[in-house]
């Protein structure tokens, strides 16, 4: 025991010594957040919409200050007929036009039913819908408002359902993806470039010969950043909560075991990359290819599974980073507990122990 | 008579069909500083690694400190230290950390770390450099260090892998003190290495040509054997002899 405590103190003085391991454990978690979480919520503010208005009355006019008046958008043009719509878009005046019928105001009051249109330019497709879907989300919190008030239901015909708040949905995509990401990279990289390190250095030789077993060299080796890992973890989730004001509805404690889980399985990953690798750069290159690129395409972070070519959805049952994501998803949004996740937790664990095992063997065998 | 600290029997190791070591049969006696003397690529690396237990052998016996190499690995490993032609301290930490580390993993008492790290600064005066990180210190220093963190735990043998490649004769020679001193410990030196003006500091050497041993005797014996007046001589004889044969 006091033998493993003199190396995972040893392990400390490096990542404390070295300015691009802590620039990298602490700096990229924070940037990285920042990044994905400032430029989603920079892009819907202020986006420029038109609106031509047939009818003109009270309630098209209510609907309009109340799309003004959260922030969102502004008016880019003042649209009279139906066939200056393209030419505001190809003017770049706005991206996405709100169309109100004629007579919209009294279709409500008479039939309680009426149409608006919502036109957006989807050339940025990201964008468009998240424009609709922030337009609609304001019109139902109208159509609630009236039907407070008045005993039939009153319907404003949209084509989307609508979520609760809009503003977040950004912030609901990224939060788990990033920790994902981060953990991955961040847990495997590491931990894989520290012992190409030790091999590179000829240190790794001076370890072996000495009382430590394998194992013990391993444990030296992962506990320092199992701890840091965790302590990245608890900051992205810090920073989700009090920056972003994403909700952990979830149990806290389920969400620190899931994210210890995941950072055990990124890091015994990061050993078998070490294993693989001969030196630093060979260990880096494996990580950021056989990582990042896997964890950001394939892991439904940034594109949806579904909508994927089959082989590609195939091939993203081998991702770890998936799995975690949709726990995050369904602990944090969802607020949902281990009877909805217990099949993905079961996945990781598995993916842990085929890890371990590959990695410990093959650590041994390389003694030979 | 002195006893046998290093036994070998018939030690081969195969990599594939590529025979390392061929049928290696010797002796190391307890306090002798024994030489392991060959070209690059004779076997001298694959026979330490597998005497230091970082390699298993194909076939033979061995035995190391009293304890058998194939049972008894843990029980070697505490008697015995190492240093390799990599250069083995760790850069980026200092030259204190880095004797409590290897102290620590040793298994050293806290207060065995600091009186001997306190002996050893001493004895190679740099007890004020000792804050100093490694990648600071100059490179032959830092092997002087290196052989002394080396044997901080008194093993009974310290195997060097060619322990001065790349440094100048000065320094080479100020290295030799050092492991002279050692010997005067009682710890036995089992050293690798090409250089012939440190094959005349061994007790006795064993000369490798292509995996097997061609001779083993004091450096005077085999000068007076093959006649020759430097060992330089001795060794390109015994190389070329080797080379016919094979």
């Amino acid at each position: 025991m006091k033998r493993l405590l003199a190396f995972i103190r040893k392990e400390f003085l490096h990542i404390f010594r070295d300015p691009r391991t802590m620039i990298i454990l602490f700096g990229m978690p924070v940037a990285q957040l920042l990044i994905f979480g400032f430029v989603i919520s920079n892009e819907i503010r202020d986006a420029k919409i038109a609106i031509l208005d047939k009818s003109n009355d009270q309630q098209s006019r209510e609907i309009v200050h109340r799309l003004l008046s959260s922030g969102y958008f502004r008016v880019g043009a003042e649209l009279e007929t139906e066939a200056s719509i393209e030419a505001c878009f190809k003017a770049n005046q706005a991206n996405l036009v709100v169309v109100f019928e004629p007579d919209f105001g009294r279709k409500l009051e008479r039939n309680h039913r009426a149409s608006m249109q919502l036109i957006a330019d989807a050339s940025d497709p990201n964008m468009a819908e998240m424009l609709s879907n922030y337009v609609q989300g304001i019109v139902f919190e109208y159509v609630n408002d009236l039907n407070r008030t008045s005993e039939s239901p009153t319907f404003i015909q949209a084509s989307y359902r609508m979520l609760f708040n809009p503003a977040l949905k950004g912030v609901y995509m990224f939060v788990p993806g990033t920790m994902a990401l981060i953990l991955m990279l961040i847990s495997a990289m590491m931990t894989s470039i520290t012992i190409a390190r030790e091999k590179e250095m000829g240190t790794m030789e001076v370890l072996l010969v000495s009382p430590l077993n394998p194992f013990q060299i391993l444990i030296g080796k992962l506990t320092p950043y199992f701890f840091l890992s965790l302590i990245n973890a608890s900051l992205i989730l810090l920073m989700a909560y009090f920056v972003f004001g994403l909700p952990i509805l979830g149990s806290s404690l389920l969400l620190v075991l899931v994210s210890m889980l995941f950072i055990l399985m990124a890091l015994s990953l990061g050993v078998l990359i070490s294993t693989v690798a001969k030196n630093q750069e060979v260990a880096m290159f494996i990580s950021m290819f056989a990582l990042l690129l896997p964890t950001l395409l394939l892991s439904g972070f940034i594109f949806p599974i579904e909508n994927m070519p089959k082989i590609l959805q195939y091939l993203s049952i081998f991702m770890p980073p998936k799995y975690f994501i949709i726990i995050l998803k369904n602990l944090m949004i969802k607020g949902i507990g281990m009877s909805y996740i217990w099949k993905e937790v079961v996945i990781l664990g598995l993916f842990l122990l085929v890890f371990m095992l590959i990695s410990i063997r093959k650590f041994k065998i390389r003694l030979e | 008579m002195e006893k046998d600290i290093i036994r070998v029997r018939n030690l081969t190791k195969k990599f594939g069909d590529f025979v390392a070591n061929d049928q290696l049969t010797f002796e190391v006696k307890q306090g002798e500083i024994f030489g392991f003397l060959g070209a690059n690529g004779a076997g001298k690396t694959t026979a330490i690694r597998m005497l230091c237990g970082l390699s298993k052998p194909t076939s033979g016996e061995m035995e190391v400190a009293g304890f058998d190499a194939y049972t008894q690995t843990e029980l070697i490993k505490k008697n015995i230290g190492y240093m390799s032609q990599k250069f083995s301290l760790y850069d980026d930490l200092t030259i204190w950390e880095n004797i409590r580390f290897f102290g620590g993993i040793y298994g050293l008492s806290r207060s065995a770390i600091r009186d001997r790290s306190k002996e050893m600064l001493t004895r190679l005066g740099i007890v004020n450099l000792s804050n100093r990180l490694i990648r600071d210190i100059p490179p032959g220093w830092k092997q002087k260090i290196a052989f002394s963190v080396a044997i901080l735990h008194k093993p009974q043998i310290v195997f060097l892998d060619e322990p001065t490649g790349g440094v100048d004769p000065v320094t080479r020679r100020q290295f030799w003190d050092l492991i002279y001193e050692a010997i005067d410990q009682g710890i036995t030196v089992f050293v690798t290495t090409h250089y012939m003006d440190e094959a005349e500091y061994c007790h006795r050497l064993s000369m490798m040509v292509n995996g097997r041993i061609v001779a083993l005797d004091s450096p005077e014996a085999l000068k007076q054997r093959f006649g020759s007046s430097s060992m330089n001589d001795v060794f390109v004889q015994l190389a070329r002899s080797g080379e016919k044969s094979s």
